[in-house]
């Protein structure tokens, strides 16, 4: 085991922490010593040395294996501790390596400085001392390496909560960040000035459209829902807004089933996908083209579609519409599961069709 | 030139404008409020996207153009340098006027210069400032038949150069591993790999780039807009919109009577010509 660390690339170690290594080997220390001590309260008529020393050096070595030695298991990188039989096999051989050096080392320490009584042998001489030290070897080393196992999946399962929300509120703000885009805000305000000059009623109704997109904006939260009704009627404020700065370049159809309209979804689901087909579709062709948004019932699922008739999927790559199809895909499957599915294809008209599918709940 | 040269009372020649804005409320209201802040301009054109503004700006010849950076089509700075391509040698270049609604980058490459920008939302004030600038621009130009050659070459050399740092940083960031080594290439079934050191020039073709080495020639399906900011900008350099060329593999440079550049190679037979853009990358020492 110690000549295989050459085999992993450097970077496939993970830093190894020795400050919670020495932690660990003090822990181990006291372990041991409670060990010695309980061995020796059982047999007061020996001497308190030579179990101390045997538990000491078999723990440490034992330690040494499983504490260093997880580390060049490609598969602990990620949890601290290598998965399935390789965890078990290590703790085994730790077990054994520990017993079979930690008696030798003692044996040779314990005859060098005289520490066994009159009369007493080395321990592994005397089968039935044997028996009951393997005992205690295996069953220190079994409750040892628990416990750390428990102390490793606790650490690792606190830190991958802080990633998931660390990643959430990453998300978050990503989202706050495309749909409060600012070339967004500053046209849409510049058409709303010219407006009040011109058509001071359409700027108004530009006006409140503009609040309650804002408004859903602001005050949407990754984890909250509302019915299909509430998002459909978000995502007419939003084309709305986007059909006054565009003109003739843009037309759309809303079309939500009334059976559908109470069904619950997360809030503002299709808000990047309406968003892609205008910045990846409409926006770069000259003569602009139509979006629909469609809500239907598909036997035990609901199926939300965004279809346009854009440039299609084959346009510039400066940022191709990944972002918002892989957060959609991210609310779908933290709300629904694996029961979830995003779809984004060609559609025959040359323009881009994304498919959300969900189960339908009553 | 028709349209132009006409003058008015004060025998100044009434300016004359294009728009493109691919937002029509957006074109109506700058339209409206330059007639406010310059009743004497006169706007020509009024277009959607940056394809008709090229078109549309050869054939009308207007003094002033104020480009919308963000339209279907091509971006406003990509119009403006095919224009600066395509512009009659001895005609004055139309002063330009970015309009944008936030485009961070572009805002920071404007300040303080001779190319001015507009930010969307409109404000009067901001607009009057421009108008007065511009105004300023065209009359030390006019009349444009007595003007020197030289001036003139120098006044369009600022706005090119300017245009040209616009298109760099327009760019998007090129990757965080550094320029790009080889370039992988599929011929029938099989990867080529092309180190880029090998490659003499790219080369645009329709939504294809032309990759051409000593020896051979390829087709790749990266657009040079996606490849440019992934080659090393010292080593490879963009001398026409649609060409780029090793700087290694430049033999000679030749100026012919109307100024023009064209390059010769090493390893490679073609003569490749270098937009008015990119005239000022070739210098004797």
């Amino acid at each position: 085991m110690i000549g295989r660390p050459m085999q992993f690339p450097v970077q496939a170690v993970r830093k190894i922490d020795w400050l919670s290594k020495l932690r660990h080997f003090l822990q181990v220390l006291a372990f041991a010593l409670g060990v010695a001590t309980i061995q020796y309260a059982f047999l007061p008529d020996r001497p308190y040395g030579p179990p101390l020393v045997y538990s000491l050096f078999i723990a440490s070595i034992t330690w040494a294996v499983i504490d260093l030695g997880r580390e060049f298991f490609p598969s602990s990188r990620e949890t601290g501790w290598p998965q399935g039989w390789a965890g078990l096999g290590l703790v085994i051989g730790a077990i054994v390596i520990g017993y079979l050096a930690g008696t030798w080392t003692a044996d040779k320490l314990c005859l060098y400085y005289g520490w066994y009584s009159a009369g007493a042998r080395p321990a592994h001489i005397d089968p039935g001392q044997e028996r009951s030290s393997i005992l205690i070897t295996a069953l220190a080393g079994i409750i040892g390496s628990y416990y750390f196992y428990t102390i490793n999946k606790s650490a690792y399962l606190i830190r991958k909560m802080n990633e998931a929300h660390q990643h959430a509120n990453e998300a978050r703000l990503k989202l706050l960040e495309t749909q409060l885009e600012p070339h967004m805000l500053f046209n849409t305000l510049a058409n709303l000035r010219a407006l009040i000059a011109t058509d001071p009623q359409r700027a108004q109704v530009m006006l409140d459209h503009m609040i309650a997109y804002l408004r859903a904006t602001l005050g949407a939260s990754l984890s909250a829902t509302h019915t299909l009704q509430a998002e459909f009627d978000r995502l007419r404020d939003y084309l709305e807004l986007m059909a006054i700065r565009m003109g003739p370049r843009l037309s759309y159809t809303l079309d939500l089933p009334p059976e559908l309209a109470q069904h619950l979804v997360p809030t503002l689901l299709l808000q990047p996908l309406v968003e892609n087909s205008i910045k990846h579709g409409l926006e770069p062709k000259i003569e602009g083209g139509q979006i629909t948004v469609s809500a239907r019932r598909d036997g035990p699922a609901v199926v939300l579609e965004v279809l346009d008739t854009g440039v299609g999927l084959s346009g510039s790559g400066e940022d191709r519409p990944g972002f918002g199809v892989a957060q959609v895909r991210e609310r779908l499957a933290n709300t629904y599961g694996l029961a979830s599915a995003i779809e984004l294809v060609a559609d025959i008209s040359g323009g881009t069709r994304a498919t959300a599918r969900f189960p339908y709940k009553e | 030139m028709s349209q132009n040269s006409q003058n008015n009372q004060n025998g100044s020649p009434a300016a004359t404008a294009l728009i493109a804005e691919d937002e029509p409320l957006l074109a109506q209201a700058l339209q409206a409020e330059l007639a406010r802040a310059w009743p004497a301009l006169r706007v020509l054109a009024s277009v959607r996207d940056g394809v008709s503004a090229v078109t549309q700006t050869l054939q009308l010849q207007p003094d002033v153009l104020f480009f919308d950076i963000r339209m279907p089509g091509q971006s406003g700075l990509e119009a403006a340098a095919e224009l600066a391509d395509e512009w009659p040698q001895d005609t004055p270049f139309p002063a330009l006027v970015f309009v944008t609604a936030y485009d961070q980058y572009a805002v920071q490459a404007f300040e303080a210069q001779a190319v001015d920008y507009l930010l969307k939302p409109l404000q009067a004030a901001r607009l009057q400032k421009t108008v007065s600038k511009v105004q300023l621009a065209l009359s030390t130009r006019a009349p444009a038949a007595i003007n020197s050659v030289a001036e003139q070459g120098s006044a369009l050399d600022q706005t090119l150069e300017q245009l040209r740092h616009l298109l760099v940083a327009s760019r998007a960031p090129g990757p965080e591993s550094g320029p790009l080594k080889v370039l992988q290439i599929s011929v029938g079934n099989s990867i080529r790999m092309v180190p880029v050191g090998e490659v003499i020039y790219f080369e645009a073709a329709d939504k294809y780039v032309r990759v051409l080495t000593a020896g051979h020639e390829y087709l790749i399906r990266t657009p040079l807009k996606e490849l440019l900011p992934q080659l090393d900008a010292q080593s490879f350099w963009q001398i026409h919109r649609g060409t780029v060329v090793q700087a290694g593999a430049i033999d000679t440079v030749s100026r012919d009577e109307s100024g023009k550049l064209t390059l010769s190679l090493r390893g490679r037979p073609e003569k490749l010509a270098v937009s008015r853009l990119y005239s000022p990358l070739f210098r004797a020492l």
